[in-house]
This record gives C-alpha cells, structure tokens and sequence, in this order.
C-alpha cells in the first residue's frame, strides 16, 4: 500500500469515468490542427502529448543496455476531468473535426459527476428542459379514422382551415347584443396554432432573434400563414417596435418589467398592435422562479434595451410585486394592459403548469379583459434556471390542460377563453403529433420554444442533458449567446429558411392528421373521441379511450 | 349511406308517397330503418285544429301506457283525438310495440296564463319528462314529439315495409309538408332515439353521413343548460340543435345557418359587404362548425322547409317540382319519384354556398348564397 499522501485525491476530484460524456479520441485520424480544442466551448480538451514507454526485451534480463527500450510520444487530444471544464456532450468538437477523429459520448456506467455539481456551494444551474426523454404526448394515437362512414379527406387536394383564435370570445347571445348596441367587443386574432414560445432578446442572440422574425415575416407575409412569436421577458428592439412587423409579436411582460420602458415609450410611433400581450406569471421549467439572465448574457446592447447596467446578472422577481392576490393581478394588469393599447390587443396571463391552474382558470373566467390563458408545463424549456426547479417543480401539461378544458365545458364556456399548452412540445422530435394532441385534449394552440431552437437554428441541448448551457452564454451554435464572436456563427437567413420549413412542414402535418379524421373545416379542438393511449391511467385521467 | 327525402305540396298528400321515393333511391342502401316527420295534418276521421299539441311516440308496454295517460290526465291535457293505426306487426322488426301513439290534446287551462313562448317551452318540457319516465323504466315509452301540427313516426326497417305495417298507404294522414330519412346500419336493437328527422320545439332536421365534428359540438351545446339540448344517440342531432339555437335563441334568421355550421373562409369575409360582422359570428359560433360530410334538409313551424351541403359537397342534394309541390332529396332519383311531372331543367343541386328554401307559400324555390348581403341590424 501507497501512502495516502501520495494519491492525488480530494473529494472533488473525478476521473474520466465519472464524467456524464467521455471524449473517444483516434490518435489515428487526429490531424492535431487544434479546431476541436478551439472551439470547444468549455474547454474541456486540449492539445496534448504524453509519453509512453515501449517495452523491449531486455526487460526480461536476457540482454544487459538493451537498446529495445524505447519511449515514444503520443499527440493528441485530453479531456479535463474537473467540474469545471467537464465535457458538456456539445458534439461541436465532431463537427469541426476533419477527419471524424473525435466525437463525446454518454458515459453508460454511473457518472459521479452529479455529486459534485454544487462547487463553492452554487447549485447547479443549467439551461434546457427537464432531464426525461420520455414523452407522454408522443404516446397518444390517432384513433378516429374516416374510411368508409364517411370518407376520409384528402390532405393533399382538399382545403383546410387550420388557424385558431387568441383573444377573448363573447357567447354568442353577448355578442349579438353588443353588437346591436355598438358596444365594445373584446379583440381577437386569427393566428397559427403553432405559435414560438417566449424566449427573449437577451436570452437569444441577436442573429437567433432576427432569423426568427425573418422567418415570421415571409410566413405571414409571403406564404399567408399567420404564425405569431412571442419576446419572452426582456422588450423587444425598438427597430422593430416601430416596424410592421409588430403585428405578429406577441410581447411579454414579466416580473421584472425588463424591457417595458422601451415599449410603452414606443406606443405613439407604433405602426400596428402587437398580436397580443402576455403577462408571466409562471414558467414551465422554472416555476414559482423568476426570469434569469445571467451576467455573461448582459452585454451592451442588452443592458440598454433593458435599461441596466452591463454584465449583471437579471434576476427577476418570483412575483409581480405589484401584487397582492390573483384578484388584484386580473384587475390591475390585464385591465392596465388593455387600456394601454386601447383595448385592441388581447392580454392573457403564463401560468406554469400547477394543481391551480384551474382556480387561476375560473378567475379569468370572470374577468371580461382576459384573453386566454396559457399553462406552460414542466417540460418547457428555459435559458437559465436551477436544475432543481427544472428536473422536480411544475405539473406535466396534458393532464393539467385537460382538466382545465373540462372545466370550461362543465361551465359551457370552452369557447370563451381559449387555452393555450407549452412546455415539452416536439421533445423528440414529434412537433405536429405532440401539438395535434393537445389541441384534440382542448388547447386552442401550442407554444414550442425549444423545438424551435433545435428545428430552426440547429441546438444541440437534449434531455440527455447534453450541452445545455444557454445559462453562460457560451452557445457554441451562438443561439443563446451575445458574444459576437459565437452569435455569428449563425447566419439568421439560414434561420429564417429553417423556420418556414419548420411551419410549412407543421401544416402538412396537421392536415395529414385532420384528413384522416375527417376535420378540415376547423381545428378539431377538444375532439377527445379521436384519441386514445395505451395507458389504462393516462387515458381515464385524460378522460380518452384506452388503446391496446 | 342514409336515404332523405322531403315534398312539400299545398295540397296534403299522403306519406306513402314519400315512401315511394325512398324505394327509388334504395340503390346502395340498406334501408334498414325509417324516421318519417309530418307538418300540415290532416286526419280522415277527425277534424284537427292546428294549434293543438300533438303526441308522437311508442307505448311499448302496456304499462308505459297507463303512465302515460296517467301522466298526461294529471299534467290537465285533455285527449281529442287518438289516432288508431290499422297495424300489422308482424311486419315489424321489433316485437315490444304495444301502441303506436299518435294523440290530439287540448293544452291544460292553466296554460292560457302562459305566454307562447312559455307555452312551447312547457310543450318541450312535457315531451321530455315522458321521454325522461320512459328511459327510467327499461325504454317502455319512447316519446318523439309533441308539438301542434307535428307528427313523427320512426320505426326499424324497410321504409315501405314499416309503411305497410303502420297502414300508412290507407290515406288516414295526409298531410302538407312530409320528411322522411331511410336509414342505414340500424338493427333491432338501435334505440329509436337515433332516428332522424329530429325534433326540438318545432324545429326539424335530418341528415345523411357522419359528423366528424360531433363531440365537440354536443360538449358546447349541453354547455347551454338548455333542457332540450340532451339525447345524441345520433351524431346528426346537434344540426337540429344547432338551428334551433340559431333561430330561437339567437333570433337570427335562417340565412344564418349557413353561416353558423359552414362560415366563409377569412379571405372570403374580407370582401364580403359584412364580413367584420360575419367574422364575429363565426368566432363566437366556431364550436358549432360542422365538418360534413352531411347534406341537411329541414323544415321550421311555419312549413318553411330547406337544405344545405357541408364546405365541400361531399353529400350532394337536388331540389325539383314546381309551384306548388317541391321535392328535396339525396338523390336525383328521389325528387324524380315526388314529382315526377315537372320540368326538370329547373332541377337545383345546391353549392357549397347555398341554402335553398321553399317558403310557405310554395311558390318557388330561392337560393341563398352565404356570399349575398346579410341584411341584420347587428350585421351592418
């Protein structure tokens, strides 16, 4: 035995096999021209040369100074085992390499690292979705198909109206009477189901946030799909405050208020209203937490829109501090919001997803300025949050948007506040599928943020907790970055293609959906008896048909 | 897929008639039940007036029945006129078919107090507690109608069969304005409930094909708290429901229908002179959009009768006669059986747009497109 001493050991120290994704290296094909250490965006390799000792013969005794010892050094590549520079499972070091020589891979023992994920006693905080792959959503069928009682529609010929409405909708007899009388008639918008989440301008680079509205604009404008963003926490650039493209905005306002000098000076010269204002009260992956943005993120241009200083962090609040009850929120806010614009933009409320959401729902119920709701679920992804409040806190959406839809129609109101569902949307992929379900579940629409960071702009975070570092601003695609140096390695015209593919893509696939059950006249919301799951407990919790 | 037919005529015809049609357009069908809908009766052997309420259904027991005079005597309906058919029953199907009930009554006296608008309402409210005692005791009385100047009969099998065995070719009813549905897949054990034409407080509609839309639309629709608005053993029910909340408690004409299960696209309401208003009308209706593929016929208190298509058409009707007698059925060969003595260069088979309507007066027909002004206050 060795003395203790000896052995390089603290309790933080791993090794190699303790890390969650282990760099598999060929000497063989290495190059060494440094891309893959370059860009790495964690630093966790480096260039490296060891020396290894080649046994000869003479080790054996038979021959005295013999010459076949020999060493030879070795070049190549060596991962860093400390938390700080452990390997992130970005890929970018593959994507860069010449030669297919290195590439990270999930470590399938147990890696210690999470133990160890609290240095200097900071908890680990981390950007991304909560760390399950698996998906309830993806899990739900299609069952109701049209064949021979009717026949089945044709997805490829036929017409289909496939938007949905954002906004408050009065019961018809109202309705009918305000009309008569010319009284006010709460604004609505017929916008795309499919909607991209908040995610702010802060919280993505300035290349990721024009792409996208690039892409917004000719979907609206070019091809006639009304596809809507929202900004997330944080304003929005005053250029586009005051553009035409307003219109197909939904902008936030959050606990911090971050932002919302520049837009509420910016009203006189608006153009156009927004599509819609939605106040956060909660977010999926983080609830009961406020935004947070941290100081690497708050480069100049951020800290002007927002009206802070450079490099701070932004933690908002967990609440609207304003506030004093739910009551008082519906009162004061949305009613504030309302009059701002005139009472010609809808204002609903982001709830993250909760066992409450329904008393939060029957309060809007009442209040005649609320628009909606929206109920973003514990799979929803976020820039920055504690893991703790991403892997444990919040409810999952199918159920809570189901039983809330229920509500409304026990009370037959389904029509009046539309539902909107977020939070896990295309998880693995299966976008159109995962939305179509909860729309048939009752949701007038979905937010997806990150599906769209993945889909459009190319994000390599997974629920394998690969890379998953928006929080530090080191994006290595430069989506959630504001370092130049990152944020151009991502052309926004390319973005902007990938988010018309995207759309267009989505609505193929929801006809595809539709057709075959014989919907084409209008969003097929709440059609419950077109779904079923192969779960005895989901299906009598979601109230749909069992499936086997 | 299920057969429809309707002929109005100022002169009351038999229904057998109607029957007739149906055998004509049996090509691709299985004809396994009938539902049949009368306006404008006529009795050979009792003078009827037509503001008394009349009872349309089936004893099944006798029981049932003893109930239901029981129920009917206590509630103050004094019977006028009980119609005897002359059946054959063992050309039915069904073997638990004590009394086919076709009943005059005289409203309570109590009733004078109540507005006419109350009254239909008690009308409504008396057909469904029968309904209502019927299912609780094992379905013994199945209640169809009861309303002045209605009378329905639905029955499993053949249409001509079921004729036969009910006496209908006897001439005993005539009657100015018939609606008849043949069905499709119905066996003994359907509940007759699921026939059409369906009925709601004078209201009738029937339909063929499916209503993709239908869980939806009876979620909204039993969120009205209307007592009326239950049963939906049929996925076709809630057109019925969907006029009548149109028509009464909307107050919006029948051009509004159109608008309400099939509203125009946006692009289309953009040029439309009230598009803003249509618009509206469509979000706050958007529950009631149907999906089709359906062609509906129907028929309003005052024997108004019409027919629409779903969005896309995929269940064609055709409309023929001439001042007079008018014919609306599913099949060309059908309005060919009613009205076989007409020009048919003036046959009609309706778009996507269009209501077509034969007033009371059975002139002509009109044709309304979706795409013409929309004449309400509320509208400009």
């Amino acid at each position: 035995m060795v003395a203790v001493s000896s052995i390089p050991s603290s309790p933080s120290d791993l090794t190699y096999a303790d890390l969650p994704w282990l760099i598999e290296h060929r000497e063989d094909r290495c190059a060494v021209c440094g891309k893959c250490t370059a860009v790495c965006p964690v630093q966790a390799i480096q260039l490296t040369y060891r020396r290894q000792r080649i046994v000869g013969l003479g080790m054996l005794g038979k021959a005295k100074n013999d010459p076949s010892v020999n060493y030879r050094t070795l070049y190549g590549i060596k991962q860093k085992t400390d938390v700080a520079h452990r390997c992130i499972g970005c890929g970018m070091c593959s994507m860069v390499c010449p030669n297919e020589a290195i590439r990270p891979m999930p470590n399938p023992n147990d890696p210690r690292l999470r133990f160890h994920m609290n240095q200097a006693g900071d908890a680990w905080k981390r950007g991304g979705r909560r760390n399950d792959r698996d998906s309830l959503l993806d899990k739900i069928i299609f069952t109701r198909i049209s064949m021979l009682t009717d026949p089945a529609l044709d997805a490829g010929r036929h017409e289909f109206f496939l938007n949905t409405m954002l906004g408050r909708i009065l019961p018809p007899e109202e309705f009918l009477q305000r009309r008569a009388k010319g009284e006010w008639i709460p604004p609505t918008r017929e916008i795309f189901p499919f909607i991209i989440g908040s995610m702010s301008f802060g919280a993505l680079s300035p290349n990721m946030w024009l792409g996208l509205l690039q892409g917004v604009a000719y979907l609206n404008e070019v091809l006639k799909i009304p596809v809507v963003m929202a900004t997330g926490e944080g304003g929005c650039p005053p250029w586009v405050l005051k553009s035409p493209f307003l219109k197909y905005i939904i902008l936030q306002i959050a606990s911090g208020y971050f932002g919302w000098d520049e837009i509420i000076r910016a009203i006189p010269e608006m153009q156009c209203d927004p599509a819609a204002i939605e106040i956060k009260y909660g977010q999926g992956a983080k609830p009961g937490d406020g935004g947070l943005l941290m100081w690497f993120k708050v480069s100049k241009l951020i800290a002007r829109l927002r009206g802070v200083p450079e490099g701070v962090d932004l933690p908002s609040p967990p609440v609207h501090q304003t506030l004093y009850s739910i009551e008082e929120s519906v009162m004061k806010m949305i009613q504030t919001m309302s009059m701002a614009w005139g009472f010609r933009v809808p204002v609903y409320p982001k709830i993250s997803g909760t066992t409450s959401a329904k008393a939060v729902l029957n309060n809007l119920v009442r209040n005649p300025y609320a628009s909606g709701m929206l109920i973003d679920g514990m799979d929803g992804g976020t820039g920055a949050a504690y893991n703790v409040s991403m892997d444990s806190m919040g409810h999952p959406i199918a159920s809570n948007i189901r039983e809330c839809y229920l509500d409304l129609v026990a009370q037959g109101r389904e029509n009046e506040i539309p539902l909107f569902a977020a939070g896990g949307m295309g998880k693995n992929g299966n976008i159109a599928q995962n939305g179509m379900a909860l729309i048939l579940l009752g949701a007038s629409g979905v937010h997806m943020g990150k599906y769209i960071m993945q889909a459009a702009a190319g994000c390599l975070g997974s629920e394998r907790n690969r890379c998953n570092v928006c929080n530090i601003g080191l994006c290595p695609k430069g989506i959630t970055s504001q370092n130049p140096k990152l944020y151009r390695r991502l052309d926004p015209d390319q973005v902007a293609q990938r988010v018309v593919e995207v759309f267009t893509s989505i609505r193929t696939e929801m006809k595809k959906i539709m057709a075959p059950l014989g919907r084409s006249q209008s969003l097929p919301i709440g059609m419950s008896d077109a779904i079923g799951i192969n779960d005895a407990a989901a299906a009598e919790r979601l109230k749909i048909r069992y499936i086997c | 897929m299920c057969r429809l037919a309707l002929k109005t005529a100022s002169i009351p015809f038999s229904p057998h008639g109607v029957l007739q049609a149906m055998e004509s357009m049996r090509e691709g069908y299985d004809g396994s039940g009938l539902g049949l809908l009368l306006r404008g009766v006529r009795f050979t052997d009792f003078n009827y007036s037509s503001t008394d309420p009349i009872f349309s259904g089936i004893a099944h027991t006798e029981q049932a029945l003893h109930r239901f005079n029981k129920f009917m005597e206590e509630k103050g309906f004094l019977l006028k006129y009980d119609h005897q058919f002359v059946t054959d029953l063992s050309r039915i199907e069904a073997r638990d078919r004590h009394k086919y009930l076709v009943r005059v009554y005289k409203r309570p006296e109590s009733w004078s107090r109540l507005t006419p608008e109350e009254q239909e309402y008690e009308l409504m409210m008396t057909r469904l507690s029968l309904r209502h005692d019927g299912e609780k005791h094992g379905g013994d009385l199945t209640a169809f109608s009861f309303w002045p100047d209605v009378v329905m009969i639905k029955e499993v099998g053949w249409p001509l069969e079921v004729g036969a065995a009910l006496g209908l070719q006897d001439d005993r009813i005539l009657a100015r304005l018939v609606m008849a549905q043949g069905r499709q897949n119905t066996n003994w054990g359907i509940n007759l409930y699921a026939c059409h034409p369906f009925f709601i407080q004078g209201i009738a509609t029937m339909t063929n094909g499916e209503n993709t839309a239908f869980v939806p639309i009876r979620d909204w629709l039993m969120g009205r708290r209307f007592p009326g608005y239950m049963g939906y053993q049929s996925d076709s029910e809630v057109f019925t429901h969907i006029l009548h909340y149109t028509l009464n408690r909307l107050k919006l004409p029948l051009e509004a229908y159109k608008h309400v299960i099939t509203p125009l696209k946006t692009e289309e309401l953009d040029h439309h002179p009230q598009g803003e208003f249509l618009k509206g009308l469509r979000n706050v209706c958007r529950r009631l959009i149907i999906d089709g593929p359906n062609c509906v016929i129907g028929s309003l208190p005052d024997e108004t009768c019409f027919m629409v298509m779903d969005h896309k058409k995929m269940r064609p009707g055709a409309i023929g006669g001439r001042p007079g007698v008018w014919a609306m059925a599913s099949e060309l060969c059908g309005v060919d059986a009613m009205v076989p003595d007409r020009d048919p260069a003036l046959d009609f088979q309706p778009m996507r747009e269009h209501t077509v309507v034969v007033s009371s007066d059975r002139k002509d027909y009109k044709i309304w497109s979706q795409f013409h002004p929309f004449h309400l206050p509320q509208a400009i």
